[in-house]
């Protein structure tokens, strides 16, 4: 059985009257890669740092294997934290920064060396030891900020947006080594972020987060194929989303056309979000499409073409891999499985 | 919440030893020997009225010339590479780090009337010129010990001015004329203001300056406060008054540059 | 021509500043008591003043003060800096606003007041003008500088690494001392030293400050200037030149050699 390692119940902060996280509940099942994910302002740091014990709830608890820590300070909680930007001790050196907590244990000088020997090669930064923080480059800072919570062999490691301040090419190889380290030490991650593509390879959990109210808990493949709603969906990938009507089960009106989709248990007339995803829309000659629009752009994008076209006022968002002229009337299709019905977002 | 505790110590401080004093000045100010309430201090300082019109005509003279020749220095230094405006800055400072009684001492042997300026020029057969103690010695007494106090702020926000956008300039057709009043000039506005306060308040307030280079003809207002409190002429209520007059002297230049507060303007 | 310009009034000005300093230093090597012939080389004036004893007992005092006044405005200042830091933004701005008022108001007008209040002092009880007064005196001009120096660290801290040693196993008070002082300690220490030169320069405060019974150097040497001739401060005054000189330059050897290590580590990492 899956063992529920942190749970947060009923979590309501405040800054100056105005509610950050909206009574909140979640449960972080053990040794999984969790991801909270949501653009600024969501809320997804917050509960972060609820977790880590540098924010105070106004109201609500916190369960770490079934015991209350919601009172507990930081410093005798079993989990750590690499820090946005990283908070590396600029006076110590690489040994010292990731020493600092294991010299605060009384540690033997013995088992602290061979601790920091093991975590220098598992973040591959042996020969470091000397070094100053500042002759290190982002990189290098950021696995000295992991090597140094890891150390200290936590239950839970967070991470707060990590790999915000890397390059391109640098953040796909972290997130391979910190998904790699993930599942070599069998614990619990929890990772900020809010780049969807990072949060859908990296984890087993998706905790998608918006104006301090969970949106959908789901595995990536769940979040991605079967969005709970218009925000979710619009938030992970790119989608074409417009207004519709539920006529009934497996009918839906929108564009002007019925379309058949795979969805029931909607109210009969209930106005809906219709999501869909602009590599799900297929072009076809004009008379064919259920919906007919005029190609406005066309950009050549490496695998595909992304187009927008516009049918009758709204514009679609199209991935093609033909090319269609600029002002042509192109005709589109969709198939049922690919029509997404939400129920509309209480604002 | 808790280390706020910690500003108690110095807030006390600050009450007994800046607050209260300054308190103690308003107070003489406004009483007589007695102790009694009397606006005669501050009504004595009608006979006064030609030394202060003197400190501030001798410290705006000085101002503005440590200004003119303070700008371009600064300019040039802030164009230079890195490490040689590290070294000129150290050559501009270092001086300020002699004592500014030595400083003005030197200039005392330098002017005198079997001074070296006169010896030199003697060779040439000009003069003996009577060089000190006169206006002019005190305001030359100024410029030299203040001058770095005009250059040093003007550096700072200079040194911040990204190179790229004097050649924009050029480029969109700025005369070097121009590139001064157009660009350079509004972007060192906060040195330049810094720069003439930092200058102005020791100058109109100096008693040492006037008394060594002026030879006691042109005595400042800082000298006659300072004979009212150590000199012959020994009277605090008269003195606190005189004080009080040019704290606002001080404080309205301030409010004119509009610095009070800014943390910036603290070198 | 704006560059030729701007370069000779360069070159004017530093020839400007420097003349009376080596007009100085030439005439602390002269056999005379001439202040316009050169009459030979000699370093009596070095001897003499050696010799002086009030030159050097005012050193003396000098430095005592300084030293003692720097540390505990260092003491005050620093935790002071700290409280302020964490006020909340009105209570701040006005106690820096009057933080701010012993840097900005002339120096006479610190010195009488606080000879005002020295005097009400000596008044209701038995204080005397003398070491204390001038401790007392420079202890209050110096604290602006520490706190000054120090708020901006404070400010540039990452407000995480507090947290993080806490995160690490710190108690508060273990994250205070392992983490914020180390943090602040080059503000801390270049507000120090700003309190010693800004002590040991002091004339115009000390002056009324001091009473009959004390002299620091500058007020001994404002009474050599007082009289015509006095050969002796063309000796001090190269002194001071040439220690001042070699501080810098070490200093800034210093500086140049860690900037240089670090770029040496920093290419060395990349590779």
């Amino acid at each position: 059985m899956e063992n529920i390692i942190i749970s947060l119940k009923d979590a309501i902060v405040e800054f100056d009257g105005e509610q950050i996280l909206k009574k909140i509940n979640l449960d972080i099942i053990d040794k999984q890669f969790v991801t909270l994910l949501g653009p600024s302002g969501c809320g997804k740091t917050t509960t972060l740092r609820i977790i880590g014990g540098f924010q105070q709830m106004k109201s609500g608890s916190l369960y770490f294997n079934n015991k209350d820590i919601t009172k507990l300070p930081p410093h005798k909680r079993q989990v750590n934290t690499v820090f946005q930007k990283y908070a590396l001790f600029p006076h110590l050196n690489i040994y010292d920064n990731i020493a600092f907590g294991l010299k605060l244990k009384k540690l033997s000088d013995k088992e602290i060396k061979s601790r920091v020997q093991e975590v220098l090669e598992l973040v591959n930064l042996i020969g470091f030891e000397k070094r100053s923080i500042s002759s290190l480059s982002g990189g290098q800072q950021q696995r000295v900020a992991v090597a140094r919570a890891l150390v200290n062999r936590p239950k839970v490691l967070l991470l707060d947006e990590p790999l915000g301040a890397l390059d391109l090419k640098l953040r796909k190889e972290m997130q391979i080594e910190l998904k790699n380290i993930q599942q070599e030490l069998e614990i619990t991650f929890i990772y900020v972020t809010h780049d969807q593509e990072e949060a859908l390879t990296m984890s087993d959990t998706v905790i998608v987060m918006n104006n301090g109210v969970i949106q959908q808990i789901g595995t990536p493949v769940d979040i991605y194929n079967e969005p709970e709603n218009a925000f979710v969906a619009d938030f992970i990938g790119d989608s074409n989303i417009i207004d519709g009507i539920m006529r009934k089960d497996f009918l839906v009106d929108f564009a002007g056309n019925s379309f058949t989709c795979v969805d029931s248990g909607f109210e009969r007339d209930e106005l809906v979000d219709v999501v869909i995803r602009p590599e799900d829309i297929k072009i076809v000659p004009q008379i064919q499409g259920a919906i007919t629009g005029v190609v406005e752009s066309v950009i050549f994008k490496g695998v595909h073409y992304e187009m927008i076209v516009d049918a009758s006022g709204y514009k679609w968002k199209v991935q093609s891999t033909l090319h269609e002229e600029v002002g042509s009337l192109v005709g589109m299709n969709i198939e049922p499985m690919d029509i997404h019905i939400m129920h509309k977002m209480e604002c | 919440m808790k280390s706020r505790i910690l500003a108690i110590p110095y807030i006390v401080w600050m009450i007994i030893f800046t607050v209260i004093p300054l308190g103690l000045v308003i107070f003489f100010a406004f009483t007589s020997q007695s102790g009694e309430f009397t606006l005669s201090n501050i009504i004595a300082m009608n006979d006064y009225l030609d030394v202060l019109f003197r400190s501030i005509e001798f410290s705006v003279i000085a101002t503005i010339i440590c200004l003119i020749l303070g700008f371009p220095v600064a300019f040039l230094i802030s164009r230079l590479a890195r490490g040689k405006q590290g070294t000129m800055l150290m050559i501009v400072i270092l001086p300020m780090w002699i004592n500014f009684l030595l400083r003005t001492y030197a200039w005392m042997t330098l002017l005198e009337e079997n001074g070296l300026i006169n010896r030199f020029l003697g060779l040439f057969h000009l003069g003996p010129f009577n060089l000190i103690n006169n206006s002019g010695a005190v305001i030359l007494g100024m410029i030299y010990n203040y001058i770095p106090f005009m250059i040093l702020p003007l550096y700072s926000v200079m040194t911040k001015i990204d190179g790229n956008v004097i050649e924009a300039a050029q480029d969109l057709g700025c005369s070097g004329f121009h590139i001064i009043t157009k660009i350079i000039i509004p972007l060192s506005k906060q040195g330049i203001s810094t720069g003439i306060i930092t200058v102005f308040v020791p100058s109109v307030s100096t008693f040492i300056i006037s008394r060594m280079l002026g030879g006691g003809t042109n005595d400042l207002i800082g000298d006659i406060i300072e004979s009212q409190f150590l000199g012959n002429s020994y009277n605090p209520h008269l003195g606190s008054a005189m004080s009080l007059v040019l704290m606002v002297i001080v404080l309205l230049i301030m409010s004119l540059f509009n610095q009070f507060g800014s943390e910036e303007a603290v070198i | 021509m704006n560059k030729i310009l701007s370069r000779t009034i360069t070159a004017f000005v530093i020839v400007f500043l420097y003349i009376p300093i080596f007009v100085l230093i030439a005439f602390s090597f002269n056999a005379s008591k001439s202040r316009a012939y050169f009459t030979g080389f000699s370093l009596k004036w070095y001897e003499k003043l050696f010799h002086n004893e009030a030159i050097l007992t005012a050193l003396f005092n000098t430095i005592v003060i300084a030293l003692i006044s720097s540390l505990l405005a260092t003491i005050i200042g620093t935790a002071a800096a700290i409280g302020i830091h964490r006020m909340k933004p009105i209570t701040k701005a006005t106690i820096m606003n009057v933080t701010y008022i012993p840097i900005i108001n002339p120096e006479i007008i610190t010195g009488v007041s606080l000879m005002l209040l020295f005097r009400a002092f000596t008044i209701y009880s038995g204080f005397q003008f003398g070491f204390v007064s001038l401790i007392l005196a420079h202890i209050t001009f110096n604290i602006p500088y520490i706190i000054y120096s120090i708020i901006p660290k404070l400010r540039q801290m990452n407000p995480n690494l507090v947290e993080a040693a806490e995160d690490l196993g710190c108690n508060p008070r273990q994250a205070f001392f392992k983490v914020t002082i180390p943090e602040i300690m080059p503000g801390v220490l270049s507000g120090f030293l700003m309190a010693i030169t800004y002590s040991i320069d002091d004339f115009i405060i000390s002056y009324f400050n001091s009473g009959t019974t004390v002299e620091t150097l500058p007020i001994t040497i404002y009474s050599m200037t007082r009289k015509k001739v006095s050969p002796e401060i063309n000796a001090l005054s190269t002194i001071i030149f040439i220690v001042i000189l070699a501080i810098l330059i070490i200093r800034n050897a210093i500086s140049n050699y860690k900037l240089r290590k670090e770029r040496l580590e920093y290419l060395a990492s990349k590779s």
